[in-house]
């Protein structure tokens, strides 16, 4: 049984343009995420999801809006953005390799009350390799060492780019479980590729097609209808 | 034995001042991916600062000379950060204008010193001590030599020190891996920049006032002569690796002196030092591109 989504937004996006280069990727995005929850971004490969996080970062340029509960962030600088209570989870996990688990969690730290007990407790598995170089961890681990510092602290909303990318079935277990543990704390943005993730995480979901936005609805009626995830992501709804 | 230890400390020696100017080379390379030709100009800043100082203070050795080297340090931080700020902020990610800009402002600058105190060397009031010797081994070193190398030394565990256990450490260690996940943790990376910039310029000055003592005199194009065999060091140490650029500093330094001293003594051709450096580079670019102590990319 899913749960009504709720209707207090905490990310807007309106008529979001984005070039790199001489491409358009980004045609005029526009939708809102709500507050609580999972929201599902997802699309084809170079639909422009990945851009679309960096976007509202601010680490590529950008035209357009995107207002953070009330707030206008195009033309602020990446860490005011996050500072005001932007948690990410890059697609290619970009740990610290030369850092210590310890030090890539210190170095998150934004207020003066990192979650340290609520990282132990969904990553027990950090507390013992605390002391470890982040890059000798396995992908999983430094998934959840990338998972781990978008929870350290308080956030309005996380955005979450791939997480079980390349992970092994087991590992992509834990990296959805530790989503759904973040989903209690933060509201989650999430671009997926493996939908039955998507679809036990997300009740809501953005679909873009080549730079613009093609669907938005719940994640059920979506996969429930197998023309229509084929036609957005190429894959039939059954999966 | 004697000489051989003498090319040693005096090889250190000249290892420490090249490991004073490319530590901050390193670093702003590293953290900035800035390839700062101007580098140079805090050298020659923290020469003619700390002779400006010493030569106006009334005060015994060796406090004239501690004094005129602390106020040194800080015009050398003052300068950089006004570089970085000024010039180098508004050019990120534009490596053209920057090699442009740093390149001009090396010229310019050189120029400005020329213009106002001189083009020819200006002796430099050394303290007693630094122009003294001390018998190691049979050598008699000269003292300069020792301080430079202790203060080399010093700054070296002082660096270590703070990129290892302090959060601005922590930041441009980050820096130096991966720019724009450190922002994308909240952390503004800029005032990192600057700070690097700054901490560069005061191990430049350093260089600047030791190399006054080392040499006996300031000179207006020192930075600049200086600055290529930096620049040498970093790359050969891997560019943006602290302790490669310590490493391979003392390497040059100690190549460049023996060099020197034997192509002199045996084959009459007292530039070999130079060349010798120059062919290290070229070994180690073709046998390790990275340089010693660098990550490789790709």
């Amino acid at each position: 049984m899913s749960t009504p989504i709720a209707t207090r937004t905490v990310l807007e996006i309106k008529d979001l343009q984005v070039y790199l280069g001489e491409s358009h990727i980004l045609q005029g995005v526009s939708f809102e995420v709500p507050a609580g929850g999972v929201t599902a971004l997802l699309g084809r490969n170079g639909a422009g999801k990945t851009t679309t996080i960096k976007a509202i970062l601010g680490l590529v340029g950008r035209k357009g809006s995107i207002r953070l509960a009330d707030r206008e962030l195009v033309g602020l600088p990446t860490h005011e953005i996050v500072r005001l209570g932007v948690g990410y989870v890059p697609e290619e996990r970009e740990v610290f390799s030369e850092l210590t688990v310890a030090e890539n969690l210190k170095l998150a730290e934004r207020g003066t009350k990192p979650r340290y007990d609520l990282v132990f407790e969904v990553f027990p598995e950090l507390e013992q390799r605390r002391a470890q170089a982040a890059g000798s961890l396995s992908g999983g681990q430094q998934q959840m060492v990338a998972i781990a510092r978008a929870l350290l602290n308080e956030n309005q909303i996380i955005l979450v780019d791939e997480p079980t990318k390349g992970l092994s079935p087991l590992m992509v277990g834990k990296a959805a479980s530790a989503l759904k543990r973040a989903a209690e704390a933060a509201t989650l943005l999430l671009v997926e590729q493996n939908l039955q993730v998507a679809r036990t995480l997300a009740e809501k979901v953005v679909v873009l097609d080549e730079g613009r936005v093609a669907y938005t609805g719940r994640v059920a009626d979506l996969l429930a209808d197998p023309a229509l995830a084929r036609r957005y992501l190429g894959v039939g709804g059954s999966r | 034995m004697s000489t051989v230890i003498l090319l040693l400390v005096t090889g250190l020696g000249l290892g420490a001042l090249y490991f004073l100017i490319a530590s901050g080379l390193s670093l702003t390379y590293g953290l900035m991916r800035v390839l700062n030709f101007a580098h140079g100009i805090f050298l020659t800043v923290g020469g003619y600062a700390s002779w400006w100082i010493a030569v106006r203070l009334p005060l015994p050795d060796p406090w004239r000379f501690l004094v005129a080297l602390l106020g040194c340090l800080v015009v050398g931080a003052i300068v950089a950060a006004a570089v970085e700020v000024g010039l180098i902020r508004p050019l990120y990610r534009r490596h053209i204008e920057q090699v442009l800009v740093t390149v001009g402002l090396a010229l310019a600058f050189t120029a400005l010193v020329q213009g106002t105190f001189g083009a020819d060397p200006i002796s430099y009031p050394a303290p007693a001590w630094t122009q003294g010797v001390t018998q190691l081994a049979g050598a008699n070193i000269p003292n300069s030599r020792l301080l430079a190398i202790a203060v080399a030394a010093a700054v070296f565990l002082l660096l270590s020190a703070f990129l290892r256990f302090t959060r601005w450490g922590l930041i441009v260690r980050a820096g130096v891996e991966n720019r724009a996940m450190v922002s994308a943790l909240g952390i503004d990376v800029q005032r990192a920049f600057t700070l690097v910039f700054a901490l560069g310029g005061v191990a430049a000055a350093l260089a600047g006032a030791l190399g006054a003592l080392y040499f006996g005199n300031i000179d207006p194009e020192r930075g600049t002569a200086t600055l290529i065999f930096a620049f040498i060091v970093i790359v050969i140490g891997g560019l943006g690796s602290f302790t490669g650029s310590a490493l391979a500093a003392v390497v040059v330094g100690l190549l460049q002196q023996f060099m020197n001293y034997y192509s002199s003594v045996y084959w009459g051709f007292s530039a070999a030092g130079d060349l010798s450096v120059v062919l290290l580079l070229a070994v180690v670019l073709l046998w390790r591109p990275q340089g010693l102590l660098g990550r490789s990319v790709g």
